[in-house]
């Protein structure tokens, strides 16, 4: 089944209330996905600085000295913020390829789950109230985010089969649905150089897109392909970040409510899921049209 | 008239108090506050009552309804009304996905749009649209009358038995086995008849063109293999 939730704000004055609003629309999906939980949150960028999320099973362990040894690496101070399994590292822009290649070759037990200018992303199995609560997502601040609570049905329940999924700098996605054509895409993505960390379908949604999008699309167009290319069930939420996108498969069994005022754009599986927003008695709210790109850019 | 508070009262209270009710019931009248989207709100109601539900539903409202009068007074959730037996339900605002899905009777009336599969396997029930619908609307109807005051989806009626199709707008595409067909006088009839009881009185039964099944897909036959799509 699964629960998308995202909200993209328009109103600079709503932005301290992001992770408060999207938790509260996180834990009314609960009962959509109990098995997993996740979401990314978009906050403010700074000048010259990349931020990369990290994951550990045995943080204790993997993040000890892990910051210093980063130092060392770039030659400057570095920012390190750990929430329970993950953690934030903050690094100069020109230096992010390098640390993540010393990541990878260094410290194989620590995954890297998204990386950009703003984007933080934090995921993990359990219940998703619990898990938006670890993380603290009710005091987050930021522009945009999207969060998802899974119902596994095409993979494992792990952290890394938790949603988003994110395959390319500040881009997640989250989908509730399945693909029929995972294999066959993966397999051409990869040979185009994609890389996967997992068997789940909806990283190969994610791939796909960061694919097109490397190619020169916009996401909005990337999106647009992907009609063509993805078949089967899809609702597809997807951030950039400036934008928030959504779109469903032609046939568009899978759920999904839009709202929109002029402080924000909400997205929710259900509409229980935005009842706490503020004013959304009087939101233009609606249901999406299937095979339809709804995009949103700041 | 009580009045319930769904912000403060379990769901399945509600209901079990509605299930109570029986024909002679001093409370013929009864109010649902802040539903705030919740799922399976007046369900299984089987008495000659009027519940007014202010706000928006999730899933599942009033279906299986026989008798009562439903009114929400905000939008529905997918499978309003489904397999809805007699009575009456109307939404005020848009209707998700498979409204009044294989009802066998009463009225269903949505003054916004409804979604995809409006009437998906409709048995005997009728549904008016003020809006639009989306794409496989009428799906295997059976039975019943889908009156569109707009436009409808790709795929209208698709396999169709004998439910009749009768749309104001333009219809995006037909379904497998789905036909346009004469209006005729006692289609007229039809449709005026459910108009008024709607309460809609802006339009008229000559707008519409009717559709149905051209029943060639009723046994299996090679020559028709194509139109199985």
């Amino acid at each position: 089944m699964c629960g998308i939730v995202g909200l993209f704000i328009k109103d600079k004055g709503l932005e301290p209330q992001l992770g408060h609003l999207l938790s509260g629309m996180l834990t009314t999906m609960c009962d959509r996905g109990p098995d997993s939980a996740g979401f990314a949150v978009y906050g403010q960028p700074k000048d010259g600085v990349a931020k990369i999320t990290l994951q550990a099973e045995t943080p204790e362990v993997a993040f000890a000295g892990l910051a210093a040894a980063i130092e060392t690496l770039v030659g400057a101070p570095v920012g390190f913020s750990v929430k329970t399994s993950h953690a934030v590292l903050s690094v100069p822009s020109d230096k992010a390829d390098a640390v993540r290649t010393a990541l990878r070759r260094d410290h194989p037990e620590i995954r890297i789950m998204g990386a950009g200018d703003s984007i933080e992303i934090y995921k993990e199995i359990g219940y998703p109230t619990e898990v938006a609560r670890r993380f603290d997502l009710d005091h987050m601040v930021g522009t945009h985010g999207i969060g998802h609570t899974r119902m596994a049905t095409e993979s494992a329940v792990t952290t890394l089969g938790a949603h988003p999924f994110s395959t390319g700098s500040d881009q997640c996605l989250v989908h509730n649905g399945s693909l029929s054509n995972h294999n066959n895409l993966r397999r051409n993505l990869k040979h185009d150089g994609m890389t996967f960390e997992t068997e789940n379908d909806s990283e190969v949604a994610a791939a796909y897109l960061t694919w097109r999008m490397d190619q020169g699309l916009s996401l909005g167009q990337a999106l647009e392909k992907s009609l063509d290319d993805l078949d089967g069930f899809y609702t597809f939420v997807v951030g950039t970040k400036n934008g928030f996108g959504v779109l469903r498969d032609p046939v568009a069994c899978k759920p999904a409510v839009l709202a929109e005022t002029d402080q924000y754009v909400a997205f929710g599986s259900e509409y229980r899921a935005l009842v706490g927003l503020p004013g959304i008695e009087n939101a233009r709210v609606w249901e999406p049209e299937p095979a339809t790109v709804y995009f949103w850019e700041r | 008239m009580p009045t319930v508070d769904l912000s403060v009262s379990p769901l399945r209270e509600l209901n079990q108090a509605l299930h109570g009710q029986k024909a002679g019931t001093n409370d013929t009248l009864w109010e649902i506050v802040n539903p705030r989207g919740s799922h399976a709100v007046a369900v299984g109601v089987a008495a000659p009552i009027s519940i007014e539900i202010r706000g928006s539903v999730g899933y599942y409202c009033a279906g299986m309804n026989r008798e009562a009068s439903i009114t929400v007074h905000g939008s529905a959730g997918p499978g309003v009304a489904e397999n809805m037996m007699s009575g009456q339900v109307v939404v005020k605002g848009d209707a998700s996905q498979y409204a009044g899905a294989t009802g066998k009777g009463g009225l269903l009336v949505i003054e916004g749009n409804a979604s995809s599969r409006c009437g998906i396997s409709m048995k005997g029930i009728d549904i008016v649209v003020r809006g639009s619908i989306g794409h496989m609307s009428a799906f295997m109807g059976q039975a019943g009358n889908l009156i569109v005051c707009g436009d409808a989806g790709d795929a209208l009626g698709d396999s169709i038995y004998e439910a009749r199709l009768f749309v104001r707008g333009t219809v995006k595409s037909l379904g497998a086995d789905c036909i346009e067909k004469d209006m005729r006088p006692e289609h007229l009839d039809i449709v005026q008849a459910l108009l008024d009881r709607a309460g809609i009185a802006d339009v008229t039964a000559a707008e519409f063109k009717r559709y149905g099944s051209a029943r060639k897909l009723y046994n299996f036959n090679i020559d028709h293999a194509d139109a199985y799509g």
